[in-house]
């Protein structure tokens, strides 16, 4: 559900960093959303179009680059596969797992004109 | 026809949705921002406020009806004699919570977000100016009821206690891991049901361990009282503790 208001601020950051950058246009924008980070990319994709209308972002392509989640246990330092919060460790089956990867919720880049 | 957007072959001057081999490339800007670090520079700051002034701050987080306001209204009416206490109310609409807080004689600011899911830091900061000449020790933010969204974005408080009432499913914790996860404290409410229903309480802890396995865990109910002492005990002690760090501040 928070997914819109991310989307709008995503669209805020980026037609920000367009116009410091003299951009006329943006054509594409780059964004990381890892598997950990409670949002769900298809709604950012969904949300995207109509946030976007009237910016220098209308008609720009989203990249949406997913960052799968990994952890490690902390009680026997294996890593795993972490993409919900409610894996065991594959190794010892303890549930103390620590994140190493797939909070990420950034935007990236842009290509401009 | 274009298959991404469906526009004939006299549309192509349209510079958004074709490869750079069809065009000229435009130019990389750099970004590197992240989409929460807006609400994460404003969390800070209300972080700083709260420090400075001592004050305890919870984020109350459940889905709606689990007891978040009775549980309020229950603790402020048992402690205020020894704590003060201030509420700030998320709800989409109704200034109902904050009425009932209010009636308890604690000091309450109801936030409407309107559409919105969650409280953010920006919406905390604001509404606390309103209690800002009260002498205070405890904030309590009972956020927007709602199991997703709130998870994500942090206010600026010391900890966040969920509640779980025993009329949910045991396996709310499993459904919904990335609250559960967040959380530092669970409750675990309306515990004089349980002759009622078929909840197997041990088994929720089991879940909700597997998820959190540091989480700290209560079980209590508003209507019987039990529980409510450990409750207590352990506002009591995260206040103590409070007040060290404050007073080492000021040194």
């Amino acid at each position: 559900m928070h997914e819109l208001g991310l989307t709008q601020h995503l669209v805020e950051i980026a037609e920000g960093a367009a116009r410091a950058n003299g951009a006329t246009q943006v054509r594409s924008v780059k964004v990381e959303i890892g598997a950990l980070a409670g949002v769900v990319p298809e709604s950012v994709e969904f949300c995207f179009e109509a946030c976007s209308r009237g910016t220098l972002l209308e008609g720009s392509r989203l990249e949406i680059v997913f960052i799968p989640g990994r952890g490690r246990c902390y009680d026997c330092q294996a890593e795993c596969a972490l993409d919900t919060y409610t894996v065991a460790c594959p190794d010892c089956g303890g549930f103390s797992l620590e994140r190493l990867q797939g909070e990420e919720l950034r935007v990236v880049e842009m290509e401009v004109d | 026809m274009c298959t991404d957007c469906g526009c004939g072959p006299s549309d192509h001057q349209h510079h958004h949705h074709h490869s750079p081999a069809e065009q000229n490339q435009g130019r990389i800007v750099r970004i590197e921002e992240d989409l929460l670090a807006k609400n994460n520079r404003l969390a800070a700051a209300n972080r700083r406020l709260f420090r400075e002034k001592g004050l305890l701050v919870f984020n109350l987080v459940s889905s709606p009806g689990s007891g978040k306001t009775t549980l309020l209204e229950r603790t402020l009416s048992d402690l205020q004699h020894e704590l003060h206490f201030a509420v700030l109310e998320g709800d989409q609409q109704t200034s109902n919570d904050a009425d009932r807080i209010a009636a308890t004689g604690v000091p309450a600011v109801q936030i409407n977000t309107g559409s919105g899911c969650h409280l953010d830091a920006h919406m905390v900061g604001h509404g606390v100016e309103k209690f800002a000449a009260l002498p205070l020790d405890i904030l309590m933010i009972e956020n927007v009821g709602n199991l997703v969204c709130p998870a994500s974005f942090d206010l600026g408080e010391d900890a966040k206690i969920a509640l779980l009432s025993v009329t949910e499913g045991e396996d709310k914790p499993l459904k919904y891991p990335d609250m559960f996860k967040a959380a530092d404290v669970l409750l675990l409410t309306k515990i004089d049901l349980l002759p009622y229903l078929r909840f197997d309480i041990e088994q929720c802890k089991t879940f909700a361990r597997q998820v959190n396995p540091h989480v700290r865990i209560f079980e209590l109910s508003c209507q019987n009282g039990s529980g409510l002492a450990q409750w207590y005990d352990w506002l009591r002690q995260e206040m103590a503790t409070k007040r060290c760090v404050a007073r080492d501040d000021l040194r």
